[in-house]
């Protein structure tokens, strides 16, 4: 075993988190790594937590993690948090509510910004739950961003997703506009406790209903989590989730979707891997020789349109290579 | 207010000629920037005059001091009865230490205490907490428990002094302490006077001393007001702050508004949940300001204030003891204005705060010492601050006559447009479903980041000032002498701590503890169970954890 | 396209609640383009040393107001050494008297900020000190 996997695998916290950080920020040698590692991935459990903002993720996630602990699962969560498109910074602020598990050994929380990304996660997230998975963490929670666009890149990495709901939001719309009714296998209401939470969970179910009319596999569960300043009831709530992405779980495993949702994922994998390895280093090198600005020229005054010169790139690299 | 037609005609075609002379003269001589505006950024006009003030009702909204709507003044004789009382904010090392600086600021002139307690004490934790390192002693004095609290009162006449002591989550222990203190020294919990701090929601909002989550903060200082109500009746069970939401980077209109609300928020819950009179409780509900360098904006928002509280009270609550009415507040002068740079300057920054309080109305003042911004204060820098009420007060003639900026253009009017802003954001406020439910959603709390954030690109790009930070900028720095507390000081207040829990009555402790915990439980009120608890020795961090297994732990959500 | 990002910590070790100069901070750096990460306030140093080997970040910059720096930043500073991550550079900010320095230098904080500091200077600093691990 090549002495960078056997480090990470054994849970080496400061490398793992350097080869996350190789891999968001591109650098040739992380994907030889993640060869390396690919091996030993593929053992976690991977749930998804999405949600509006201000919808509570975090505070979920931590009381998640507080769970997990208790029964001697080993957790890694990556916490995305937007980056400023004006500026290219971040803040990622994710982490500061899961600070009480910062000296457990058994959590490993890692923050990362979109970098432009725009479903939800980062360019990364994939290869960071790989790097995750091979130091044998059995829970891996991703929480996505949550600023509320179409963030559903989320169900091609996790096996369960949860999504976060708050009454008085106007979720319930915003929830199918943004197509979370299909991705959702838990649903979350949070903050139970405020007015319109009877609406909301009414809406909720009978969109359900009307959803699953063939009443044949998953219905996605709803829970009710109430005031996180309650400690007892919130505690309860939160076993309770745990229970149901339990169960969703298991609903996967013997029903055989899990192998279906693998798939989708390797599909997933395929396409990002095509893009890194092929399309990305091409603009590179556009980029490099100036070629990819005079086809922005090009474009601009109407002198080709993006067709022609996308084929005209395909011709010169793709096929010249293929040659070789 | 009114101006016959004669005058209202006259001004206006004075001011129109007015205008004229300023086109004429701006072409060659421009004014020194585009936009003249508050520290806290309001704009402010180049003149005001009889029209800015002409929808005024006079009666209404302006009236004699100790008269509705007070904007003018609670008190019909101002400070010629009485001054404002003289408090400074002290607090150093051990008991001991701030014992020896009490008596010394008695002797001074000083004519009421005010406690610093150091972040340990403040928030909940014994001197021996793995959380405490490093901070025993450091920003105030530490107290863990009844022997320290009487430490720090030897010699303190509790009926006649009053005693304000800054404290917040852990308010009904330290008050306690106070109220087992005086049943040891004999004065009757009737005859004692003080205030305690006692304000979760600015915690949440600015200061970021927390302990539980909202909701059962509100109900702990319930308690006190009901407790108070009932067997200590001089004392104001809260001090509404706006203070640290101003040093948090605030506007002066968002310290007004969120402090008014946050009392609108306490009032409603003890009328809640206690079932109260509003006129039970409400005169001993006492407020905190901040007086920052913009003179007239700080004269202003105190006299709105005044008003703004008075209606609140008797259209809101339908309050009817004009006690009731009163917005009685405590001021410090800001803190944030000071600067590490050429820190003599503070001495005039301070005292040019101190007046605008003064001329605000305060009931209380602490005048910050010149080096505050770099340590606590010493010996000599206090004295400074102490001398410049008193110069203030007895030299200046400032104090012979009550609101004396009453009736100007200016002021009016400014208190006026502070007086809209405000209501805006409490109908904001209230739209949202109160203050804990903003507080959830980070409203105030991103308002004043905004805020706090566009202030510091204003003086990264100089277009404010402070002098020695960003103009006038000088590497010849005058140094002061700075008080060090040492760490021996922690050392020591761990043996005492250790001691005191070898030799108490630990049965007795953990009874009292027990009892405490099942009040919480069945949402009785717990102040009498913690005046037991003190005085069978039971520490602060041990009450105060009994209160986070029950009622849970807030931490920062660090929004952004 | 592969580039280094600057990943950065701003940190509120001991009790003190007084974050407003570390909020703006970390705004700033994210205006000026780095990748901040915020732990909010009232953090161990032992919470603080772990979760800035977890985020792998080049510095971390502590906030603190209390007074209680002279045991709690050298602390941190310790806590990584000892954890393997003495390549993380720690700086410190917040109301530090001068007589402090010498035994904050010493004990490995590389830099000091205190009031009044302009928040480019502190932007400019980590530009030039700072090479992205």
């Amino acid at each position: 075993m090549d002495s960078l996997v056997k480090k990470i695998c054994a849970g080496d916290v400061r490398l793992a988190s350097r080869l996350i950080r190789d891999i968001e920020d591109k650098l040739p040698e992380a994907k030889a790594k993640i060869k390396k590692l690919y091996a030993y991935t593929g053992k976690s459990f991977i749930i998804g937590i999405t949600g509006a903002p201000g919808a509570g993720k975090s505070t979920l996630t931590d009381a998640l993690i507080a769970a997990l602990r208790k029964k001697n699962k080993t957790v890694g969560v990556l916490a995305v948090d937007p980056t400023s498109p004006f500026t290219g910074g971040a803040i990622l602020g994710d982490r500061i509510r899961m600070q009480r598990h910062a000296e457990d050994a058994g959590v490993f929380v890692r923050s990362l910004a979109t970098r432009g990304a725009l479903g939800g996660l980062s360019h990364a997230a994939g290869d960071a739950i790989h790097v995750m998975e091979a130091m044998g963490k059995d829970i891996i929670i991703v929480e996505t961003v949550g600023i509320g666009q179409q963030e559903i890149d989320i169900i091609n990495h996790a096996h369960s997703v949860v999504v976060v709901l708050v009454p008085g939001m106007g979720d319930e719309i915003q929830t199918m506009k943004a197509g979370l009714m299909e991705i959702a296998d838990v649903f979350v209401v949070n903050k139970a406790n405020r007015p319109g939470t009877n609406q909301l969970q009414t809406e909720l179910a009978s969109m359900l209903n009307l959803a699953s009319k063939n009443g044949k596999g998953w219905q996605p569960p709803i829970v009710m989590v109430g005031d996180a300043f309650e400690p007892g009831a919130f505690a309860e709530k939160i076993a309770e989730l745990e229970r149901k992405i339990e169960e969703h779980h298991k609903y996967l495993i013997e029903s055989g979707k899990l192998t279906e949702r693998m798939h989708r994922k390797a599909m997933a994998e395929i396409n990002d891997a095509l893009s890194a390895c092929l399309l990305e280093p091409v603009i590179q090198k556009l980029a490099s020789t100036g070629e990819l600005d005079s086809f922005a020229e090009k474009i601009k005054s109407r002198k080709a349109d993006p067709y022609t010169v996308a084929e005209e790139i395909a011709k010169n690299y793709f096929i010249r290579q293929d040659k070789k | 207010m009114y101006f016959s037609d004669k005058t209202r005609k006259a001004s206006l075609r004075l001011t129109e000629e007015w205008e004229k002379d300023v086109q004429t003269s701006l072409k060659d001589n421009p004014e020194q920037k585009t936009r003249f505006s508050t520290v806290s950024d309001m704009e402010i006009k180049r003149l005001y005059t009889p029209e800015d003030i002409h929808g005024i009702n006079f009666e209404k909204d302006v009236g004699v001091p100790g008269k509705f709507p007070y904007l003018r003044g609670n008190q019909a004789t101002g400070y010629r009865g009485r001054y404002w009382t003289f408090r400074m904010f002290s607090g150093m090392g051990s008991a001991q230490d701030t014992n020896r600086r009490w008596h010394m600021l008695l002797r001074e002139g000083q004519t009421g205490l005010s406690t610093a307690f150091d972040f340990p004490t403040l928030m909940g934790y014994d001197s021996d907490s793995p959380k405490a390192l490093g901070e025993v002693g450091k920003c105030g004095v530490a107290i863990d428990t009844l022997e320290d609290f009487l430490a720090l009162v030897e010699g303190i006449p509790l009926d006649e002094v009053t005693t304000s002591m800054t404290i917040n989550p852990p308010a009904t222990v330290l008050w306690a302490m106070y109220c087992a203190a005086a049943q040891i020294k004999g004065v009757p919990l009737a005859k004692i006077g003080g205030t305690i701090q006692n304000d979760m929601l600015k915690e949440f909002i600015a200061q970021k001393t927390f302990m539980c989550p909202p909701e059962p903060s509100v109900k702990l200082i319930s308690d006190t007001v009901e407790f108070g109500a009932e067997h200590v009746p001089r004392w104001n069970t809260i001090s509404i702050s706006g203070y640290h939401i101003r040093e948090a980077g605030s506007t002066a209109v968002q310290e007004l508004a969120f402090t008014l609300r946050d009392g609108i928020e306490y009032v409603e819950d003890v009328i809640r949940r206690k079932k109260l009179p509003v006129d039970d409780f409400a005169a001993r509900l006492s407020f905190f300001f901040n007086s920052h360098i913009d003179f007239f904006e700080e004269i202003c928002k105190m006299r709105a204030a005044r008003r703004m509280w008075a209606k609140i009270m008797r259209n809101r609550f339908g309050a009817k003891n004009p006690r009731s009415l009163w917005l009685r507040f405590h001021t410090q002068t800001a803190g944030c204005s000071l600067t590490a740079q050429q820190p003599y300057n503070n001495v005039v920054r301070t005292t040019i705060e101190a007046l605008a309080a003064i001329l605000g109305g305060t009931q209380s003042l602490h005048t910050n010492s010149l080096d505050e911004v770099l340590c606590l204060p010493s010996e000599h820098a206090v004295e400074i601050a102490l001398r410049t009420q008193q110069i203030l007060a007895e030299e200046t003639g400032v104090a012979n006559t009550i609101d004396p900026l009453a009736g100007s253009y200016f002021i009016e009017s400014l208190t006026n447009e502070m007086e809209e802003k405000a209501w805006e954001y409490i109908e904001k406020i209230d739209a949202m479903g109160g203050m804990v439910a903003a507080i959830e959603k980070g409203f105030p709390q991103m308002e004043i980041a905004d805020a706090a954030y566009k202030f510091q690109h204003q003086l990264e790009a100089g277009e404010k000032i402070m002098v020695g930070v960003n103009k006038y900028v000088t590497d010849n720095q005058h140094t002061i002498p700075l008080v060090e507390i040492e760490e021996r000081i922690g050392e020591e207040q761990i043996k005492r701590l250790k001691d005191i829990r070898r030799k108490r009555d630990s049965r007795a402790v953990k009874k009292s503890l027990d009892d405490i915990r099942n009040t919480c439980k069945k949402g009785d009120n717990v102040m009498p169970y913690c005046i037991e608890a003190v005085r069978n020795l039971a520490t602060l961090q041990e009450i105060c954890d009994v209160y986070r297994e029950v009622y849970g732990e807030y931490k920062d959500p660090g929004l952004f | 396209m592969p580039e280094r990002k600057i990943r950065v910590m701003v940190a509120k070790p001991g009790l003190d609640g007084h974050d407003r100069g570390a909020r703006v901070l970390a705004r700033y750096f994210r205006d000026a383009g780095f990748e901040v990460v915020y732990t909010g306030c009232h953090q161990t140093p032992e919470q603080i040393a772990s979760a800035a080997i977890q985020e792998d970040v080049d510095l971390v910059g502590l906030s603190c107001l209390s007074g209680a720096h002279r045991a709690l930043f050298p602390k941190v500073v310790q806590l990584l050494r000892e954890k393997g991550a003495s390549d993380i550079t720690v700086i410190g900010g917040g109301i530090i008297p001068e007589q402090d320095f010498p035994m904050l230098y010493e004990a490995g904080i590389k830099a000091i900020f205190t009031p009044g500091a302009s928040l480019d200077s502190i932007v400019e600093w980590i530009k030039t000190n700072i090479k992205p691990h």
